[in-house]
């Protein structure tokens, strides 16, 4: 083994010091959030549980149809658009239905309520913080940092203080899903912000726009396609991130692979992980018709 | 054609711009002092980085009047434009909106002039892509706060003006280059503001519909009496377009003038360079070629007068004038000389149908004409006032002089 002739630098012991103020500390704030998150968790996990397979699969089919169909260009006929429209919610359905009928319908809609739950969390977070840092090119160089630290450190480690701060369960699986997912929603709301052309800019301030303004009618609108494919990969990596989360104890499909591996039980760990596929498929195609052509066309 | 110079709005200026400075870079003020300790453009830029865009810019613009702000790519017009508005902070000087410098104007009055007295009109058009073309029209307006129904109105009051009603609903993407700068237009003029500041409007735009729009600004202008600062690089554009014109070069104004001022009266080498190749021939008015019509005679007078006059001027012909200069017609040494002989009166050898033409007709309709014509062309007014004659070598000297070609 190489050691070093340097004195060590004592980084691991530093934040473990770190990690003991803030859990002694800013006790009060963990346990704020994890009330918060629980009851978003439970109550998202309750409603999804609570509706009947066929009507969620009915339901699912219908909104994908309808965001495909609208997404189709006028000019074509109803027929054509029809046509179309009809393979997204075949698909949906399909998959739904073999989900049902492998008996992981619950743990699917638990996974999808840590889904929507790291999402929301992650969104209502990092749009604002995407937002600032296109309008400060400061702001914007330090969150970078941030943000590259982020998106490479293994994320296997952010379980680790997640653990530490938060126990066992989902709360921590859905906080290092969302630093896990957050990322792509600040880069990209901050770059389809900076993307929008000078002279849009300069329309809104010409015509006398307050800042507000402008934000509401000219750069969100505007940026919209570039925040939304932000959107799509926070889904993405969310539902990833919540299958490594099953390994502190998040539930759902994750849960299911991990016991799979730990019984070397391929039938189901294969079943599982079969299910988190079409989970994933459905979530991005959907959240991919969320606006219309027109405005995809524009970016 | 009326070539729009003709007609002076003397209705007093609405802008005047006073020794307007801006420097780009981090600290304009520091290199300000240094430009007016007389250090040189080229020399700040080179040792400080910093970039003198416009540098004492001073004029004044009427009311009513379309001002063609031209120069070449880089001369600073587009941030002359834009300080006009404060989308570009200027580094120094003054600019008075009716008097009040808005310079020194607090961001809220910036503001409401930007809301009710100045509108833009952008070079890309600048359309939100996300809003129909109703909406679009009404983006100043929604910036106002002014209730959906009124700003719907107006919007489609504003659509008519530029003749696209029946495209409230599409989207931008759907229509085509000429028509969606008639929406920047109308978006423009929706907010009924005095001043338009356009950037290159109609550049991106191919010629001929580049030329309707130029006739259909020109038209709107007619009835709403705006006042236009046009930016444009292209020199016919300017002619066409400007009551005046100011001809930029390196952030500084190198002259101001009418369009026939900047064509015949350049102030120095770089305007006769810029103004080159134009095709003088369309921008020349028969106003600009004629000479004084010396000699001419009167109808009472007698035909030994006429060929005395005739002979000193070494001409074959006379322009023959009633009461107040009215143009009778033309007589030839010929007729004078047989007229003197018989003792006939002028009276009776005046040809009276001799080719006259309005003294706004542009050279290029001239040059056929004369080269038809027998006799040297006459020049009148509306009330057929002889202002001028026009020879076939007049035309080609005034061709050449300012350096035209045909
Ligand atoms: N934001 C800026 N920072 C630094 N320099 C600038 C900036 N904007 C413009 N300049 C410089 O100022 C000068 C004038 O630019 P401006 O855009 O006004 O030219 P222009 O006459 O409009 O040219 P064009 O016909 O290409 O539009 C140029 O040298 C340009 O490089
Ligand atoms: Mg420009």
């Amino acid at each position: 083994m190489t050691v070093s002739p340097f004195p060590r630098l004592p980084l691991g012991s530093a934040i473990e010091d770190l990690v003991t103020w803030i859990s002694t500390n800013l006790g009060w704030l963990l346990d704020g959030i994890t009330d918060v998150l629980t009851a978003l968790t439970n109550t998202f996990q309750s409603i999804l549980s609570s509706i009947p397979p066929p009507v969620l699969i009915l339901f699912v089919a219908i909104i994908s149809f309808a965001l495909k169909f609208r997404g189709r260009s006028q000019k074509k006929s109803q027929y054509k658009r029809f046509l179309e429209s009809i393979d997204l919610p075949i698909l949906c359905v399909a998959g739904l239905f073999l989900i049902w009928d492998l008996d992981l319908w619950d743990h699917s809609m638990e996974t999808l309520a840590l889904v929507i739950v790291s999402t929301i969390v992650s969104l209502v977070i990092g749009i604002p913080i995407g937002i600032f840092a296109s309008h400060s090119d400061r702001f914007n160089q330090i969150i970078r940092i941030f943000l590259d630290f982020m998106q490479t450190m293994p994320s296997f480690v952010y379980l680790i203080p997640a653990v530490i701060f938060f126990g066992l369960g989902n709360v921590p699986g859905v906080i290092a899903t969302v630093v896990f997912a957050m990322p792509p929603t600040i880069r990209l709301t901050n770059l389809g912000i900076r993307q929008i052309p000078k002279e849009l800019i300069e329309v809104s301030d010409a015509f006398g726009a307050t800042m507000v303004q402008k934000l509401i009618k000219v750069e969100l609108p505007v940026a919209l396609p570039t925040i939304m494919a932000g959107v799509n990969q926070c889904i993405m990596l969310a539902l990833s991130m919540t299958v490594i989360a099953s390994m502190i104890g998040a539930g759902g499909l994750g849960y299911q692979v991990l016991y799979g591996i730990q019984r070397v039980d391929i039938g189901s760990g294969f079943e599982a992980g079969l299910a988190i596929v079409i989970i994933a498929i459905i979530l991005d195609r959907l959240s991919q018709n969320l606006i219309p052509v027109r405005e995809l066309k524009q970016s | 054609m009326n070539i729009p110079s003709l007609i002076q709005n003397d209705q007093g200026s609405i802008i005047e711009v006073r020794n307007l400075t801006k420097i780009f870079g981090p600290r304009p003020q520091k290199t300000l002092s240094h430009l007016q300790r007389g250090c040189s453009v080229k020399e700040i830029r080179e040792k400080t980085g910093h970039i003198v865009a416009l540098q004492n810019i001073s004029f004044s613009v009427q009311k009513g009047e379309i001002f063609v702000l031209m120069g070449l790519s880089g001369c600073g017009k587009s941030t002359l434009l834009r300080c006009l508005n404060r989308l570009i902070e200027p580094t120094a000087g003054e600019i008075l909106l009716d008097g009040e410098d808005l310079v020194t104007a607090s961001a809220d009055q910036m503001k409401s002039i930007r809301r009710k007295r100045m509108s833009m009109v952008f070079q890309s058009f600048a359309l939100l892509p996300h809003r129909n073309i109703l909406d679009n029209i009404a983006f100043g307006l929604e910036i106002q706060g002014i209730p959906y129904e009124e700003r719907v109105q107006e919007a489609k009051k504003s659509l008519d003006l530029v003749g696209l009603s029946g495209y409230e609903y599409s989207y931008p993407d759907q229509l085509s280059g000429g028509m969606q700068q008639r929406v920047g237009l109308a978006r423009a003029l929706a907010s009924s503001p005095d001043i338009l500041l356009m950037d290159e409007a109609f550049s991106a735009l191919d010629p001929i519909i580049r030329r309707d729009m130029q006739n259909e600004l020109l038209d709107i202008q007619d009835r709403l009496e705006k006042t236009i600062i046009f930016v444009s690089h292209d020199l016919d554009e300017a002619l066409k377009l400007g009551s005046r014109i100011a001809l930029m070069k390196a952030g500084e104004i190198i002259q101001v003038g009418s369009p026939e001022e900047i064509l015949t009266k350049p102030k120095n080498e770089f305007v006769e360079r810029f103004v080159e190749d134009v095709d003088l021939s369309r921008v020349l008015t028969a106003k600009d070629v004629m000479k004084v019509p010396d000699p001419m005679i009167h109808v009472t007078s007698g035909p030994h007068v006429a060929l005395r006059m005739m002979k000193e001027a070494g001409i074959s012909t006379l322009f023959v004038v009633g009461k107040n200069r009215e143009l009778k017609g033309i007589i030839t040494a010929d007729d004078a000389l047989r007229a003197g002989k018989e003792g006939l009166p002028l009276q009776d050898i005046v040809i009276p149908d001799v080719v006259s033409i309005h003294h706004d007709t542009p050279v290029s309709e001239i040059i056929p004409v004369i080269a038809e014509s027998r006799f040297p062309l006459a020049v009148i007014n509306e009330e057929k006032k002889l202002k001028g004659v026009i020879v076939r070598g007049s035309v080609l000297a005034a061709l050449g002089r300012s350096g035209g070609s045909v």
